[in-house]
This record gives C-alpha cells, sequence and structure tokens, in this order.
C-alpha cells in the first residue's frame, strides 16, 4: 500500500470517527485544504512520466471523489444530529391561545343585495341607484299617483319641505322613472336602497331597504314577469321548487298588479321555503302603467315590460331566520357578529350564493 | 272590510263553502286579511242548573248558588238576583267571561266574604232585553243541554277584506257579491225594489250653492214623520256587531248597515232640529262645528258643508253634528243621500285629521247612481222597524253624471299578458262585472258602471279580465340568460370592493338610519346645511345626517354599555349635504375602540383600504388640516398629489366628543372621480437583479419637520437608484436639544444597470446627507 492509500485511509476512518463539526472542520483542511493530501499529491504529480501521471492522478481523482462523499454524508449527518438535539429542547404548549385576530362582518342586508345582484346579473339585469331625497313629482306623481289620492295613505311619507315638495323616498320606484329619463328603451335593471315611511312598531321601521326591478322591451308580457320571479325566488332561496301565487292587487303604478305570496311551512320551528300550505306575501309587482311609461318619455304603444319590488330586510329574515326587523338598525355587537358575514364570503355565480 | 257569508247571500245566489269563498277572494284581488268567528266572547255564556241556591251568609239579599255548569264539580257562585232558586236553569257566565251591557271582564272575586267563581246573567246583562230584574230562567228543554254554550256557535264567522284603495264598490257587499258572481260563484241577487207607499212631498227645502270648489253635486233626501225610534231587533243588532260597530238606535243602525250593504253612506237628521232649510255650501274661515264625535272643529275656508239656516250641521261627506243628530226620542227625520267629490273631501278630512267610515268611502269614489236606492231601502228598514211615514224623495243635482265609454281592442289583453283569451270571453267577465258592451268591428265599446271610478283606459280593463280569469292561467315565461351591460358600474364596483374592504380589517358593518339627531349632528355638520324632516319619528332622530359619525358613535357607546370596551365597526352610506334631490354623497366609516391604539393603527386601516382600492401611497400626501370633530393634533387627511382631491379624513376623534376613540371617513366620489381621470395602464415592470445596499442615517431634526416631507426630501435625491426609504426610529430627549428630534431611515439603493460599488454608495449616501441637511436644516446625527 502506498503512502498515500495509507493517509487516505487513515483520514478517511477520522473522517468517521468525528464526533462534531470543528474535527471535521479539521479534517477538512488536511483533505481539501491548500497543503491538504490531495492538493499535495496533485504537487508530486510534475516529476513523474506521463504513463505514470495518468495513472496517479486517476488514483488521486478517485480518492477525492470518494473522500468528498464522505465528507459531505458526515457533514449532513452532522448538521441533522445538532438539529434534533435543538428539537429535543424546543418544545411549546402549541394549546396556548393563537394571537389576537379580529373578524369583520358584512351586514346580512348588505351580503342579501349582493346575492340579489348576483343572481339578476346571470340573467342580464344591472343596477342603478336612485336618490334617497326625492321630489313628490318623482315618488308619486310621475308614478301615476296624484296628489290626493287614496292610495297615498298607503305610504306615511316623510317629509323634508314644508311645502310637501321634496321627502324621503317611500320606495325605491322613482328610479324606475329616472332610469328611462336618461336613457333608451329597452330597460333590464334592478335598483336596491334605503326607503323610508313613518312608521315604527314590532315589525315596521322608519327606514328599510326595498329593491326595485324594472324591464321594458317590446313585447314582455306578465307572462315574463312570473318567469323572472320564479328564477329569482328559486335562485334566492336555494331550492329546486317554489310554490308561488300571484294575487291581483293595486299599486298606482302598474296595471294590472299583483301581489306575489310563496308556499312555506314551519318544520322544528324553522321556516322551510317551497313547500307547505301556508302562504306568505313577499313582493308587489305588475305591467309598468302606460302613464308611467308616458312620463318618463317610453312610448306604450311601442314599449313595454314589468315592474316589481321587494322588502330586502323581509327577504333576509326569511332566508337567515332572523326574527326581529328592528334589530338590523340596532347595530348590537352580538348581533352584528353573529348574523353577519365574513367578508370573503362574496356572492357569486360561479362559486354559489352562500358558503 | 268585513262580513259574514250570511250576509253575502242576502246578494248573491252561491252553493260555495265558506273556505271556496276566502280563496276565490284571494284570487280575484279581494284579499281577505282575518277570519274571525263572530263575536267569539259570546261563546262563554254556558246553560247551568242551581243546585242549590242558599242565603248567603253575610248579606240578605244575596245568595249562594251551587251551580251545575256540565263538569264534576259545582261552581259556587254569589247571585243578587231575587228569582235565584234551586233547581232553577239559567245561563253562567265564567271568570274570564265579557259582559256584553258593560265590557267588563268577569274576574274570581269575594264578595261579601264569599268567594264567587263568575256570574250568572239577567237578560239585560246579555243585551238581549232591558230585562234586569232577575236572571234569566231557562225552559226545561234546555235540561239536557247543561254545560253548552247558550248562544249557537255555529254563526257565520267574520270575513275581513283589505281592499285596495281603487275598489271602492267592494267597501259594500254587494260589491264584492257581484266580483264573485263574476268569477262564476253563484248569481247576483236582484236588488228589491221598494213597495211602501210614499205619502207627501219632501217639504224641508234643499239648496247647494253652486261654484267650482264646491264638494257636492248631488243631494238627495226624504223625510220619515211620526216615527218610535228605538233599539234595533237582534237581527240587525248581530250584523251591526258583526261589523265591528256598536248598535246605537234603529235610525243610526239602519244608515250604518245600508253603508256597508251597498256601499252608500247615509245621513240621518232630526227634522225638528233643522232651522228652517238645508243649505249645502263652503264654509267660511273660523266657523265652528260641533261633530258627533264631540269634538269642536275650527273650519277653513272652502270645506264643504251641511247647513240650516243658522249653523253647520255636517260636514259634507265626513261626519254629522251633536246639534241635528238623532236621539231615541227623535220623531221626525230627515235621510241624507248623497254625492261628494273625492278630492275635495280627502283634503278637507285631512286638514281637520278626521276620519270616518264615510270619508273613508268618499275619499275613495261612491257610485253617483245609489243615490235613490240608498234612501228607499234604508226608509223601508226604518219604518219597518220604527213605523211612520215617508216622503217622496227630492234630489237636487248640479250636475249631470257623466257616462264614461273607452274603445277597447281586445287584443291588449295577450299582449300584455303573454297568453290567449277568446274575445266572447272577454266579453263575458266583463258584462258579469257591470260593464256595458258594444261591439264596433274590430273594437269593443265598454260602457263604465258608475260605481267603478277606478276604471279609465283599456289596460284597466285587461287587469279586470284576468283577474277573474285568473292569474293561475298566465304562463311562465324562462328568463333569458343574456348580458348586454355590466352588472355594476365603476363606481358600484368601488362601493362594493369598499365594503369588503374595509370588513376585512375586523371591523363590523352596521346600517344605521340616514336621519340622526340634530344635536349630536351639529357636532360633525361644519358647513354643510342643516337638512331638517318636518314630521320626524321621533325629535332625537329629527335631521338627515351630514356624517356617519353621530349614529356611530352613538351605537359605539350603547355597545360599550353592553360591556364591549374594544369594538370596530363601520358603515357604508349616504351622507346629506342639502335638501335637493342628489346633494349627497357616499362615505365609508369606521370608528375603533381599544386599548393601546393609536392614529398609526388607524391610519394604517385607511391607507391600505385605499391602496386596495387602487389608489397607490405614492399617489396621495397627507394634510395637516381636518374638521374640528377631530383631534387637531392627532387627525389628517389624505389629499391625491396631482389635484388635491380629498380622499379620506382619520384621526383621533375629538376628546370632547368621545374619549379616545379612533376613526376614519373615505369619500367614495372623489376617490372614483380622480380614479376615472387618472386611468393608468400598468405598465411592464423589470426587477433589477442587481446587488440592492441598505444605508441608515440618523438626522436631528426640527421638531416640527414632518417626516412625509424628509422622505419626499431624500427620495428625490436620486429617484432611478433610491428604492425605498423607511423610518425606524423617532427619537426626542436625551441629547437632544428640546426642539428638536432625531429621525432615524433606511434607504435602499440599488440601480437598475449594474451592481453599485463601495464608491458609488458613499457618493449616493453623501448626496443624500447634503441635501436633507440643506432643504430640511437638519444635521446628520454622529
Amino acid at each position: 500500500m502506498s503512502d498515500f492509500a495509507k493517509l487516505r485511509d487513515e483520514l478517511k476512518n477520522k473522517l468517521t470517527k468525528a464526533q462534531n463539526s470543528k474535527e471535521v472542520d479539521v479534517i477538512r483542511t488536511e483533505i481539501f485544504g491548500k497543503n491538504g493530501l490531495i492538493n499535495l499529491e496533485f504537487k508530486k504529480l510534475g516529476s513523474l512520466s506521463p504513463e505514470d501521471k495518468k495513472k496517479v492522478a486517476s488514483e488521486i481523482n478517485s480518492a477525492k471523489q470518494e473522500l468528498t462523499k464522505l465528507f459531505n454524508n458526515k457533514v449532513t449527518k452532522l448538521i441533522d444530529d445538532e438539529i434534533d438535539q435543538r428539537i429535543k429542547k424546543e418544545k411549546d404548549d402549541v394549546t396556548l391561545p393563537e394571537k389576537d385576530f379580529e373578524i369583520g362582518k358584512i351586514h346580512p342586508v348588505s351580503q342579501v343585495i349582493d346575492e340579489i345582484s348576483s343572481i339578476f346579473s346571470e340573467i342580464g339585469f344591472s343596477v342603478e341607484e336612485g336618490p334617497d331625497v326625492e321630489t313628490e313629482y318623482y315618488n308619486f306623481t310621475a308614478l301615476n299617483t296624484p296628489e290626493n289620492h287614496p292610495a297615498k295613505d298607503m305610504h306615511d311619507t316623510f317629509y323634508i319641505e314644508e311645502n310637501m315638495k321634496t321627502l324621503l323616498r317611500t320606495h325605491t320606484s322613482p328610479v324606475q322613472v329616472r332610469t328611462m329619463l336618461k336613457g333608451k328603451p329597452p330597460f333590464k335593471i334592478i335598483a336596491p336602497g334605503r326607503t323610508y315611511r313613518s312608521d315604527s312598531d314590532q315589525t315596521h321601521t322608519p327606514m328599510f331597504h326595498q329593491l326595485e326591478g324594472l324591464h321594458i322591451d317590446k313585447n314582455i308580457t306578465m307572462g315574463h314577469l312570473k318567469g323572472c320571479l320564479n328564477y329569482f325566488i328559486k335562485e334566492f332561496f336555494e331550492v329546486n321548487k317554489i310554490k308561488m301565487r300571484f294575487r291581483p292587487s293595486h299599486f298606482p303604478f302598474t296595471e294590472p298588479s299583483a301581489e306575489v305570496d310563496i308556499g312555506y311551512k314551519i318544520e322544528n320551528n324553522k321556516i322551510v321555503i317551497g313547500e307547505g300550505d301556508k302562504w306568505l306575501e313577499i313582493l308587489g309587482c305588475g305591467m309598468v302603467h302606460p302613464n308611467v311609461l308616458k312620463n318618463s318619455k317610453v312610448d306604450p304603444n311601442k314599449f313595454q315590460g314589468f315592474a316589481f319590488g321587494i322588502g330586502i330586510d323581509r327577504l333576509a329574515m326569511l332566508k337567515y331566520g332572523i326574527n326581529d326587523l328592528r334589530s338590523f338598525f340596532e347595530c348590537d355587537y352580538r348581533w352584528l357578529n353573529y348574523y353577519g358575514f365574513d367578508p370573503l364570503d362574496v356572492p357569486t355565480n360561479y362559486r354559489g350564493l352562500s358558503k | 272590510m268585513k262580513f259574514t257569508k250570511d250576509w253575502l247571500k242576502d246578494h248573491l245566489k252561491t252553493n260555495k263553502t265558506e273556505a271556496q269563498i276566502i280563496e276565490k277572494l284571494n284570487n280575484i284581488g279581494l284579499e281577505v286579511e282575518k277570519v274571525e268567528s263572530e263575536k267569539n266572547e259570546l261563546g262563554d255564556f254556558i246553560i247551568a242548573k242551581i243546585i242549590k241556591a242558599e242565603k248567603h251568609p253575610n248579606a240578605d239579599r244575596l245568595k249562594l248558588c251551587h251551580v251545575d255548569i256540565g263538569q264534576k264539580k259545582l261552581v259556587k257562585v254569589v247571585c243578587g238576583g231575587p228569582n235565584a232558586k234551586d233547581n232553577l236553569l239559567t245561563i253562567y257566565a265564567p271568570p274570564g267571561s265579557i259582559i256584553p251591557k258593560n265590557n267588563m271582564k268577569l274576574e274570581v272575586s269575594k264578595i261579601r266574604g264569599e268567594i264567587s267563581y263568575g256570574m250568572l246573567c239577567s237578560e239585560s246583562e246579555l243585551n238581549l232585553s232591558n230585562e234586569s230584574e232577575g236572571i234569566i230562567e231557562l225552559d226545561q228543554n234546555y235540561k239536557t243541554k247543561i254545560g253548552k254554550r247558550y248562544f249557537k256557535s255555529n254563526s257565520d264567522n267574520v270575513i275581513e277584506l283589505s281592499i285596495t284603495p281603487n275598489r271602492p264598490d267592494c267597501l259594500g257587499i254587494r260589491g264584492i257579491a257581484r266580483d264573485l258572481s263574476a268569477s262564476g260563484f253563484g248569481k247576483l241577487i236582484d236588488n228589491k225594489i221598494s213597495k211602501i207607499k210614499k205619502t207627501g212631498k219632501q217639504t224641508l227645502k234643499v239648496t247647494i250653492e253652486k261654484g267650482k270648489t264646491q264638494a257636492c253635486t248631488i243631494f238627495g233626501s226624504c223625510i220619515i214623520k211620526n216615527i218610535k225610534n228605538q233599539e234595533s231587533p237582534d237581527w240587525l243588532k248581530k250584523r251591526i256587531l258583526s261589523l265591528g260597530l256598536r248598535p246605537i238606535s234603529a235610525v243610526v243602525d239602519v244608515t250604518n248597515y245600508i253603508m256597508y250593504d251597498l256601499n252608500r253612506p247615509l245621513h240621518a237628521y232630526d227634522l225638528d232640529k233643522i232651522n228652517q232649510g238645508i243649505i249645502v255650501r263652503n264654509s267660511k274661515k273660523g266657523e265652528k262645528f260641533k261633530a258627533l264625535d264631540n269634538k269642536e272643529y275650527n273650519l277653513d275656508g272652502g270645506m264643504c258643508v251641511i247647513s240650516d239656516h243658522q249653523e253647520v250641521l255636517g260636514l259634507g261627506g265626513i261626519i254629522g253634528g251633536i246639534k241635528s243628530g238623532t236621539e231615541l226620542n227623535t220623531k221626525n227625520i230627515l235621510l241624507e243621500s248623497a254625492y261628494f267629490d273625492p278630492e275635495i273631501t280627502r283634503k278637507t278630512a285631512k286638514k281637520l285629521e278626521l276620519n270616518s267610515d264615510a270619508k273613508f268611502r268618499f275619499e275613495r269614489g261612491i257610485d253617483p247612481n245609489s243615490i235613490k236606492m240608498g234612501l228607499e231601502k234604508a226608509s223601508e228598514m226604518i219604518i219597518k222597524i220604527c213605523g211612520g211615514e215617508i216622503s217622496k224623495l227630492d234630489i237636487q243635482s248640479t250636475k249631470k253624471i257623466e257616462i264614461k265609454k273607452i274603445l277597447f281592442d281586445p287584443i291588449i289583453v295577450s299582449k300584455t299578458i303573454g297568453i290567449k283569451i277568446k274575445n266572447n270571453e272577454i266579453i263575458k267577465i266583463l258584462r258579469d262585472l257591470g260593464f256595458k258592451i258594444t261591439k264596433k268591428s274590430k273594437s269593443l265599446s265598454v260602457e263604465i258602471p258608475s260605481w267603478r271610478p277606478d276604471i279609465h283606459d283599456q289596460i284597466d280593463l285587461v287587469e279586470e279580465v284576468i283577474r277573474i280569469k285568473g292569474f293561475d292561467k298566465i304562463q311562465s315565461v324562462e328568463p333569458e340568460k343574456k348580458r348586454l351591460k355590466p352588472t355594476l358600474d365603476f363606481f358600484q364596483r368601488h362601493f362594493h370592493l369598499a365594503q369588503r374592504s374595509v370588513a376585512s380589517k375586523g371591523y363590523l358593518e352596521a346600517i344605521t338610519w340616514s336621519f340622526t339627531d340634530e344635536k349630536i349632528n351639529n357636532n360633525f355638520r361644519e358647513n354643510i346645511p342643516e337638512v331638517k324632516i318636518i314630521n320626524p319619528i321621533s325629535s332625537d332622530l329629527n335631521v338627515l345626517r351630514s356624517s356617519l359619525y353621530p349614529n356611530l358613535i352613538f351605537f359605539l357607546k350603547k355597545n360599550i354599555d353592553r360591556g364591549f370596551e374594544n369594538q370596530s365597526i363601520f358603515e357604508i352610506g349616504p351622507v346629506f349635504t342639502g335638501k335637493k334631490p342628489g346633494q349627497q354623497i357616499t362615505v365609508i366609516c369606521g370608528i375603533k375602540k381599544e386599548h393601546f391604539l393609536d392614529i398609526y393603527d388607524i391610519k394604517k386601516d385607511v391607507v391600505k383600504t385605499l391602496v386596495e382600492l387602487g389608489i397607490g401611497k405614492n399617489e396621495t400626501t397627507i394634510v395637516i388640516k381636518t374638521p374640528n370633530y377631530y383631534h387637531p393634533g392627532r387627525s389628517g387627511s389624505i389629499v391625491t398629489k396631482t389635484d388635491q382631491k380629498l380622499l379620506a379624513y382619520f384621526g383621533e376623534i375629538n376628546p370632547k366628543i368621545i374619549n379616545k376613540t379612533f376613526g376614519f371617513e373615505i369619500f367614495l366620489e372623489n376617490l372614483v372621480n380622480y380614479k376615472s381621470q387618472n386611468k393608468k395602464d400598468k405598465p411592464t415592470i423589470t426587477f433589477s437583479d442587481y446587488q440592492k445596499s441598505d444605508r441608515d442615517f440618523a438626522f436631528v431634526v426640527q421638531k416640527d419637520l414632518k417626516a412625509q416631507d424628509l422622505i419626499e426630501i431624500i427620495s428625490k435625491v436620486d429617484s432611478s437608484l433610491i428604492k425605498k426609504v423607511k423610518i425606524f426610529d423617532v427619537y426626542q430627549g436625551g441629547n437632544i436639544p428640546s426642539d428638536k428630534k432625531s429621525i432615524a431611515l433606511k434607504v435602499t439603493i440599488q440601480s437598475d444597470f449594474k451592481t453599485l460599488n463601495e464608491k458609488d454608495l458613499n457618493e449616493i449616501s453623501q448626496k443624500i446627507i447634503s441635501n436633507v441637511e440643506e432643504k430640511a436644516s437638519a444635521k446628520l446625527r454622529s
């Protein structure tokens, strides 16, 4: 055995036995350092014959490879051992509470507005808005409700001016007129928003939310109205079938007018929509009155269509089992937390309405 | 509007059940609101037998009766009736029942030391007669019925309809019958023509003063003499009670009866109290009138009054007066049946804040052709009950009754509802509802019945047809899934995003009233004009809000009272800047109350929200100017650099308003306007892979130097090399002079083209130092 081989085996042995990174470091210099085994051996090559040179060089190289491999393994092992040692000492009580975080919430009314917008978006409606303060003209007159008409008694109006010409809108229907006046038919819009009536008791609040719907085109009939509402109610309550009843009613701005009831039953103290033999009134609708079209500069001989108005708060109550309308506006921290929605829970067509 | 099936059958021959009728009424637009069993308190009265009647131990005139009421145990009842005796069959009222005579609710009570469970009744107590001397004595036929109800419970239910304002005709039972008949629910029975003899002329002169604003256009009347006014017979009382009215006297009950039967309001005057004659005129300002509701009204000018030669007797179509009212001893009456204009009647009643059944009907429109029928039917009923002689009818009128006709193209029906209905069916439905129809080539000439003031256009006839045909016949058309326009516009998308962006920072969304308390609002109003509500729901909700803070702070405090010390809530919604439509802006306002909170927490929330809404941090600058409701030293505004548009306020709320609470307001319209005017394409980005170096500096600067300005100075030294300036420490005190502070910051330097060497870095560092020292009169801290 050559001196080189002897030294190599000696170092191999040393490396195998090394206990810590300090020892390994020393051995590393002995092997790979400037004056380490490998370098010294290479230096000797110059004095050899070409044939020997080749042979010895290959010997050194294979020794270098062997030692490198051994060295790397040793280093990896030592690092692993050291980490193992450390890990053994590191022990935290993971049952201690996480750091504080706060989850914000979206109000059920906002969530339901987004759900509704998402549903109507699918069938081509876009969202319009109108001012909360309205004129008598847009709120009543243009909607075919003349002054001194008993139909006005259905609305307890808040007035902003003594002469009763400015008021807080009592419904979202003025958006119909405003939308039609600023554009050209066809119109296919929904308009959610705040509405106001001077009424406050168990089931009424002076402010509430309505959703107006309007679809005006050539040849839009009550059949389309029925289909549209049927689609909406089914999608909104996320049920496959729905029991729906159209009852004739009266609104000055639609003719014929209807109120829509949906069938429900109470099961285990919870309301089940779409089944059962009880009826619940949920919205008013009808064919837009020709006078309203005229007031909106739309020719009733060429265009016709339907409109509807839904109480948003009531829909939210029904869908999410909220009993008291007044609680919507009382800002009780517990209520907001409990009934509110995660802001990441955005209702969409492709993902679905609710989580 | 209330009615019973029994009464309905006076007008409608039908074999339908009550349940069928209720369903049909709903389907034809006469919404059934409630079905109540008629006067169900009468069901409490039970046939009973006195087993033993003993003398009351402590009272001579009272007896202690042991009564069999059909239950296992006898009940003890103290009774004052002298005729109470063993084995008497009588009527027992249990505790909880309501005695019809005085509407008193019976309770278990101690009478002279003896407990009495209920009461034995006299006829007068049950309103059966005036007999009050003793308790009722039933004959032996009732022996087998002990424990059963005395009043038959198979009496009709009272059906209550919610009649829409367009259907005055259905405020009378005949109108309801007509609708039911038209929808195939039986035959409408013809009104009987009165066969009662009328003797003599109506001798009281009636004059209608003509004028444009005269509400009364027809005044019909007749005189009935020598009546004996009295209580109504039971059948009539029962019907009056079923309407929820109180029986008064035959004359008054009959007028009420006709009002509900035919929707024909009438008024009866005591003829002997009318001075000379009737003048229908407009009131003079200041005239006084005492109405049957016992209130005195001060009349304006121009209200329609019925007067005699002395004073006002009644408000036309609204209410009669005390002076000429009938009483039980009234001998001679004048019966009025008139037509009053809906609009003028409504105006008058509204001004006087007066409501009555008559007004409710006249303001909706009464059939002007029902005047005669009303007088005849009522007077016939009155003389049947009270006797007397009727005069001929006197009808004064100033205007001919118009006959309205519509040219109706039946094609509109299918065009509107989407299904075809045959012309013959259309004609039949309309005829059954009382429309008179003549065919005119393809169209129909339709004459509107005088009881339908709501029918004006062809579209109204469409509604009549489909209402009777049934809305369930309309075929649903599936909606098309096609979108021509984006659902949300640019602004709405930002609204939606802002709402969820703020919520994602731990804020709970609240929705509060658009109105608030004037006093609180004034703290936040600044220069915005106040918008008052004329008729607020309560005095502390009397103005439209000028800021979202007043309500949020109000509810924040309430939640603190509920025990929540740490809160973050926000609202997004309208704030009002004036009282015209459209004078409102959209604000997102958040408030936060927590221990160890400082201005930089709230600033982080607002800046991060702006960044999420697409406003880069480098596009805005902070201005130290905020409204007075913020703490002046701990608040700022965020404005755009290019055009100084106000995007947001943030800061501590002025401690005078609320202690240790932080908040922000983002002005959404400003933000969206800025964004749409500064639309930027995202440039392609190149990332520099050359070595990045950090250099730390500490400068001693004037105490009032704004950090923002220091950063600005440094950034501008070489914007191609200085990638980031980050302040990591601000220090005052120690060896720093009291009018100075030390700001320590880290500057990140990187070239896009090469690795900077030590020399380059020193050069730029020197430039930074000299720039800062010169422009901010600062000194590098050594």
